[in-house]
């Protein structure tokens, strides 16, 4: 992905209130690029779920936004935990957020499903105690 | 059915966006998880919640919606206000319930146009992609 190009964001895992700004910057790219809503509305949904997920879980990390005239790439790369049981962890409903993110309005383990959902493919590379790495890929053509 | 329209059925104040309240809006969705109201991906405008912080608004921008209802009497701190100003989205606040929120507008015809899979009351269209 030579001609990629590339947007970097960090995603600040210290404030729960910042969580999706990263998603909200990458929409406005996205509409000024001219890519069609509907691939962007996709987008925004998987990568603010990533998003949250990573402040939730991970106490924040990068995400990276890769675009071609063919495709573009969301990589939302942390050093968290990792996921003990991916499997698990991409049926809807299982969740292992605490109460309290509950109460914030997510933790309703619909992250990683919204994620595939809501992606072309999808790519996870966990190892616990080392970090997750997930690849979000958009065909455009 | 217009912005204008969802406030005066719900008795709300309208904390911003008045220069909205002619846009037209075909369903609605009420949720206080907003996991949920982003796996049910249709055209719709408004969200109903009792949730309150701004995570709401950033779920609204990422799912193209244009206007939200704080039912139970909330009042949403002036932070929320205003990042939804900034953001082109409408406020709304009603001393409703939830049910009763929904039930008077699904009454008044909001998201009947629609009928089949999606529902008025939180329910995400599971099969959507």
């Amino acid at each position: 992905m030579s001609e990629a190009l590339h947007y970097h964001f960090d995603v600040d895992g210290a404030s729960f209130a910042n969580a999706g700004k990263a998603s909200v910057e990458t929409k406005k790219l996205l509409r000024q690029l001219g890519v069609p809503p509907e691939i962007i509305r996709r987008i925004s949904v998987a990568m603010y779920e990533g998003e949250i997920n990573m402040v939730i879980h991970a106490h924040g990390g990068d995400a990276d936004v890769y675009i071609t005239p063919e495709t573009i790439l969301i990589t939302l790369k942390d050093v968290g935990p990792g996921i003990r049981n991916v499997e698990e962890a991409m049926k809807e409903g299982f969740s292992t957020a605490p109460e309290n993110i509950r109460a914030l309005g997510f933790g309703a383990g619909m992250g990683l499903p919204n994620m595939k959902r809501y992606s072309d493919d999808m790519h996870i590379d966990t190892r616990v105690g080392v970090g997750t790495t997930i690849e979000l890929w958009y065909h455009l053509t | 059915m217009k912005i204008s329209e969802v406030a005066r059925i719900l008795n709300a104040n309208v904390m911003t966006g008045e220069d909205k309240l002619d846009m037209e809006i075909h369903s609605a969705c009420g949720s206080d998880m907003m996991s949920d109201v982003l796996a049910y991906v249709k055209d719709q405008g408004v969200l109903l919640t009792g949730l309150m912080n701004v995570q709401v608004i950033r779920t609204l921008l990422m799912m193209d919606m244009n206007c939200v209802v704080f039912i139970r009497g909330k009042v949403p701190p002036q932070g929320i206000v205003e990042f939804a100003e900034e953001n082109g989205v409408v406020v709304l606040q009603t001393a409703l319930p939830m049910f009763e929120s929904c039930g008077r507008l699904y009454a008044a015809g909001l998201g009947k146009a629609e009928e089949g899979a999606e529902g008025i009351n939180g329910e995400y269209g599971a099969d959507d992609e």
